[in-house]
């Protein structure tokens, strides 16, 4: 057990939220839920962060924000997509701006459907995603260390800074929120296509 | 200059101990705080578990130089800590201090990152608010012991016998402990980096650092932390074991005061910090030193 | 002898020469070869004179008293005709105030020097002491080095402005005739010498500030002559006092009557009252407020003049006249207020932190560096001021830093505006990827200003510690203050020169040969003295404060103690070394800076709304509404007015009421 899963930092992004959602993932900060227990800090910097909560879906607007914090964080990353519209798109799913769920611009780690996601769901969404980071992290120690020279610094600028032909390291399956909290869903249940797509856009990204 | 064996002990013990005292402090900090809010707060070791993580993190950065300020800036606050348990000159620690700070607010600017700068800038004003309160208790403890040496200091060489510095210094005190807030990033003068989510500078200086380069900033501010708790023992010791023993109580409660005003103010804007810490700096600080002069008989 | 007198002539025939050179071929060979002549000679006569001998070079020399007279004649007649030119250049731009100064002390002068002058035996006309021979090396060697460094400046600022004359050989005539002068003060030892040479630096700063002869230049080249005119004023009436009551006229004899009335515990205040006056112009002409608006506006000559004003010559010429006459000041008790001792002190002392305070507001490079240099030479009056052993071994200290370090910073500047077109700190965002080279001397300069473990702040240290031993609680205070500000700053200055922007340009290529020569010699020159300070502070300067003050016994309780001055050598050759070994040496994945997400991609521009490209633009803190330049001029003028007030009032009239006494035949 590495020592990510017992300091896991967050950051949370609205995509285009009701904010109903925003609201429950606050919730866990407070008294109530008190996330912090886990060593939980919202830190509000990709740069610091290792799991990305997003709520909401994404839009044409966001979504190249949402791919620049998402490569803006430090491998291990995870991402969760928290309610029914990070997860699918939700009751948005076909509005003419709308892309979709998260998965659709950068792989999903763990999907926590709701509408809104309740705190708990949200606590255990992000308690799995440990599991996700935890595997991450061994896979990177078998991969060698990426350097960069000076001259592909320069390069990586001018491509936002995306890894040298490593792309996200593709997810082995999806994790959904236990049996043991009751979830309702609104919107389409995310199925293995959507997760494919996900897989190739991602990793087309990388290589263009 | 004869080593003293107290001296090596002193160095020995900071450069050993300091960090894991400072994590251990950082961590119960989290913990009272939580337990102030009401929540069940991390586990005490948490701080130590964070700076593992981001060890392990992939290492990144923005650019080839600012990995180096960072390095120094740790490098820095050793070096200040070390001459202070060495019983080195207190003029010479504060000014230490100045360049390892200095060090962490360029290599804040040297990312050009907007956020970075704003904090660096903030964390520039705050050492321009904190700096003289800091030299005024040089001078204090100067007046009332005739050393700047910490180690004559800390024997109680100059002192009436049985007098300890802190009767002398009063005002002085209270000075620094105003500024002690600022100098531990509490509220309510956290301006160049906050321990709080969603603020208006991100995370101030420490915006474009991450992982192993941002371990060492916690480090160094442990380090830092343990280092402002001894400069706050310095009021109490005159040669004796009991005043040494108060003195590192009256420490931890001035730590645990800071934690308290954190939880219990807002942040304020920097003219507040700026003007606020002056004039406690004048009213309390200067009026004290000058009182000291005139009674002393030295004017 | 021989070489004193050379010291004197080299610069002065090179002057001439270059009076009539006007081909640039030519002009660069007599400018180099002359520089390294009064470098070499300044030099050899440090060294001949003694300035490592323990027992010190304290010589006086008669200076040829056959000859004397006629040097006598020869200065009056030059000085006569100074005051005439200054008339006529009054009266041409219609200043009122030069009409009437540089005639009025130049009659007084007159009529003394043909009534009591006459009659007055000068012994000594040179003094030599170890002061004396280090500003003679800091004048022979950063004097120097700017006007090489001026060679190619000024053929870039000839191609920048081509609608005036080409009027050079004027500029190069002035640097070199300054260098003599300087080198003319420094070793005097009759004050009218020493008057004479202090006239002569200031008509130079005179005609170097109006160079371009624009109307901003005329202007502040009038209002530098006033101020300075004011205080050769109060020189000239130093010579009448001293001269008319003791018949004497140099300095040594005047810190021998000074010491020997302190010693019986009785302060003569006709001496009181001369050496106020002396420090009058000493504090004229170092710049101290209220005067410091005239050094503000040299900014508007070239940039080598600014950096020769600054570092080793005209404000250096104050200072050293009152280190001179540290030891009859100082405040022993509540009845020196007013005194001599009190002035210099509180002046000093509030200039250096409303000067501090000042720097903040300015955006200008220059004027950041000229108010730092006000601010420095406030701390050295205020150490100067306090009169203890330690207060002049810091003021020294910081001489010879300041001195180093504030001509390579204007001297960088310089090269900057010239490359990048502009003086403002703002347009300096990213130099260290245009000229990183220049940018690497600046930050050295900035840190040296500054920074522990560098030479000012061992100064500064210094001067705290003196200060808080001699009982200046309130300069205590203002130290206190004013360096936290300087701190803010330089930092933030730092800030600018070490941002690395994306995609710049290296530009540095452009930049003169004898520029590189010159900014090089300057770095070599701060690190060595970083790191040898122990060295000269052990066998120059604390031989040198102990013969200065009689009775000090135990040497080592002058400067800073042997192992902090090491701890201070170490922690310099680490922070030199550090970044020689690790620096740029990441091997990391480097990533674009965080820009909330919208960062384009270039690290310079951010998505704004509705699809538009923003370039990111960053700006230094600026404080305009806390420390406002007018403010702390108000503030300064005001404070320093009643000081002055108080203090002349006191000693005029217990000047007057001995004078009287005296007259009287000693009843009053």
């Amino acid at each position: 057990m590495s020592y990510i899963t017992k300091s896991p930092w967050i950051i949370h992004y609205d995509g285009s939220s009701c904010n109903g959602c925003d609201i429950e993932v606050l919730a866990c900060l407070t008294p109530m839920y008190d996330v912090e227990r886990f060593g939980i800090i919202n830190t509000g910097n990709p740069k610091h962060a290792d799991i990305f909560l997003i709520t909401g879906s994404i839009n044409e607007q966001n979504v190249s924000v949402v791919k620049q914090i998402y490569e803006q964080m430090p491998e291990p990353k995870a991402v969760a997509a928290i309610g029914i519209c990070a997860t699918s798109g939700g009751v948005f799913k076909d509005c003419y701006n709308i892309m979709g769920g998260v998965d659709t611009v950068i792989p999903v780690d763990v999907y926590v459907p709701g509408c809104a996601a309740r705190p708990e769901a949200i606590i255990d969404g992000v308690v799995r995603a440990l599991g996700a980071l935890d595997e991450k992290k061994k896979a990177m120690e078998k991969r060698p260390h990426e350097t960069t020279t000076a001259a592909e610094a320069v390069a990586n600028l001018d491509r936002m800074g995306l890894p040298d032909g490593a792309p996200p390291e593709p997810l082995e399956e999806l994790v959904l929120p236990g049996d043991d909290i009751e979830v309702k869903y609104f919107g389409t249940q995310p199925d293995d296509e959507s997760a494919d797509d996900s897989k190739n856009s991602g990793s087309g990204k990388e290589e263009a | 200059m004869p080593v003293s064996i107290y001296a090596v002990i002193g160095l020995v013990c900071y450069l050993i101990a300091g960090p894991f005292v400072g994590g251990l402090l950082s961590g119960i900090d989290r913990k009272v705080t939580a337990r102030m809010q009401g929540r069940f707060g991390p586990p005490i070791m948490q701080p130590f578990y964070d700076v593992r993580k981001l060890m392990e993190k992939e290492p990144v950065t923005v650019n080839s130089g600012q990995d180096f300020y960072v390095m120094c800036f740790l490098i820095f606050i050793i070096i200040t800590g070390g001459l202070f348990f060495f019983g080195e000159n207190l003029l010479l620690v504060i000014f230490t201090l100045t360049t390892a700070n200095l060090f962490l607010v360029i290599g804040a600017y040297s990312s050009n990152s907007p956020y970075a700068q704003i904090g660096a800038e903030r964390e520039l004003l705050q050492m321009m608010a904190y700096e003289p309160m800091v030299l005024l208790t040089a001078v204090g403890l100067y007046m009332t012991t005739g050393s700047f040496r910490i180690g004559d200091i800390v024997a109680g060489v100059g002192l009436d016998s049985g007098g300890i510095p802190l009767q002398y210094l009063v005002g002085i005190f209270i000075g620094y402990l105003f500024i002690l807030t600022m100098k531990f990033r509490k509220s309510p003068f956290d301006l160049s980096l906050s321990h709080h989510a969603h603020q208006e500078l991100v995370k101030g200086v420490t915006t474009e650092f991450s992982g192993r380069t941002l371990a060492l900033i916690e480090i160094a501010h442990w380090y830092e932390n343990v280092f402002l708790l001894g400069f706050v023992f310095l009021f109490f010791p005159n040669g004796t074991w009991y005043m040494a023993v108060i003195g590192a109580a009256v420490a931890l409660l001035a730590f645990f005061l800071e934690v308290f005003i954190d939880n219990a103010f807002a942040r304020m804007k920097w003219q507040f910090a700026l003007k606020s810490s002056w004039l406690v700096t004048i009213t309390f600080g200067a009026a004290n030193l000058i009182l000291l002069y005139y009674l002393r008989g030295l004017m | 002898m021989e070489t004193i007198i050379f010291l004197v002539l080299i610069p002065l025939v090179i002057a001439l020469a270059l009076l009539f050179i006007r081909s640039d071929v030519a002009r660069g060979p007599v400018i180099f070869i002359g520089a390294a002549a009064t470098a070499v000679f300044s030099v050899i006569l440090a060294v001949r004179q003694g300035i490592w001998s323990d027992v010190g070079p304290n010589m006086l020399w008669s200076g040829g008293t056959e000859s004397a007279e006629a040097t006598g004649y020869v200065m009056m007649g030059i000085e006569a005709a100074l005051a005439v030119v200054i008339f006529i250049l009054g009266i041409k731009y219609k200043k009122v105030l030069a009409c009437i100064l540089a005639p009025v002390q130049c009659f007084i002068l007159i009529w003394f020097e043909l009534h009591a002058g006459h009659s007055i035996e000068v012994k000594n006309n040179i003094g030599i002491d170890h002061f004396a021979l280090i500003m003679v090396i800091i004048i022979g060697i950063i004097g120097t080095l700017i006007c090489v460094y001026a060679v190619g400046y000024m053929k870039d600022f000839q191609s920048h402005h081509p609608e005036g004359p080409d009027r050079r050989w004027w500029f190069f005539f002035l640097m070199f005739i300054f260098l003599a002068a300087m080198f003319g003060i420094v070793l005097s030892n009759n004050l009218i010498y020493m008057y004479f040479f202090w006239e002569i630096t200031t008509l130079c700063s005179f005609f170097l500030i109006g160079y371009t002869k624009t109307e901003e230049a005329v202007r502040n080249s009038f209002r530098a002559l006033i101020m300075n005119l004011l205080g050769g004023l109060a020189f000239v009436l130093a010579i009448v006092l001293l001269g008319g009551t003791y018949a004497t006229l140099e300095i040594d004899r005047l810190l021998e009557l000074g010491s020997s009335a302190k010693a019986l515990g009785q302060p003569d205040y006709i001496v009181n009252a001369v050496v106020m006056l002396l420090c009058f112009a000493g504090i004229t002409k170092a710049a101290q407020m209220p005067f410091n608006s005239w050094l503000l506006g040299a900014m508007v000559a070239p940039t080598p003049t600014s950096a020769l004003l600054h570092s080793s010559t005209m404000v250096k010429a104050g200072v050293f006249l009152i280190v001179k006459l540290s030891p009859l000041l100082g405040v022993q008790g509540i009845m020196d207020i007013g005194g001599p001792g009190f002035m210099v002190m509180m002046v000093g002392g509030l200039t250096f932190v409303l000067a501090s305070f000042a720097a903040v507001t300015q955006s200008n490079a220059k004027r950041v560096l000229a108010y730092s240099t006000i601010a420095n030479l406030g701390l050295i009056v205020a150490c100067a001021g306090i009169g203890t052993p330690e207060g002049v071994w810091a003021a020294i200290m910081l001489i010879i830093f300041h001195a180093v370090t504030k001509s390579l910073l204007f001297l960088s500047v310089g090269t900057a505006e010239h490359n990048i077109g502009s003086r403002d700190i703002e347009d300096m965002d990213g130099l260290f990827g245009r000229m990183p080279r220049l940018a690497v001397y600046m930050i050295i300069g900035i840190a040296a200003m500054f920074l522990a473990p560098f030479g000012m702040l061992i100064s500064k240290w210094a001067a705290l510690q003196s200060f808080v031993d001699a009982g200046g609680v309130w300069v205590v205070l203002m130290i206190v203050f004013g360096s936290a500000v300087t701190v803010f700053y330089w930092g933030k200055w730092l800030g600018k020169l070490t941002a690395i922007v994306a995609n710049r340009q290296n530009i540095q290529d452009k930049v003169h040969g004898e520029e590189w020569f010159v900014l090089t010699g300057h770095i070599v020159l701060v690190i060595i003295i970083s790191l040898s300070f122990p060295l000269f502070s052990g066998s120059v300067i604390v031989p040198f404060v102990t013969h200065f003050f009689d009775g000090i016994t135990d040497a080592t309780a002058v400067a800073l103690s042997g192992d902090n001055m090491i701890i201070m050598v170490v922690l310099a050759a680490t922070i030199l070394v550090l970044p020689l070994l690790f620096y740029g040496r990441t091997r990391k994945r480097v990533v674009p800076l965080y820009m909330g997400g919208a960062n384009e991609g270039d690290n310079l521009t951010f998505a704004g709304s509705m699809g538009k490209d923003i370039p990111v633009s960053l700006r230094n803190w600026y404080m305009e509404g806390v420390f406002g330049e007018k403010l702390m001029n108000r503030v300064g003028l005001v404070t320093t007015c009643v000081i002055f007030a108080v203090s002349f009032s006191f000693a005029g009239s217990l000047a007057i009421s001995v004078f009287r006494y005296i007259q009287g035949g000693g009843t009053f």
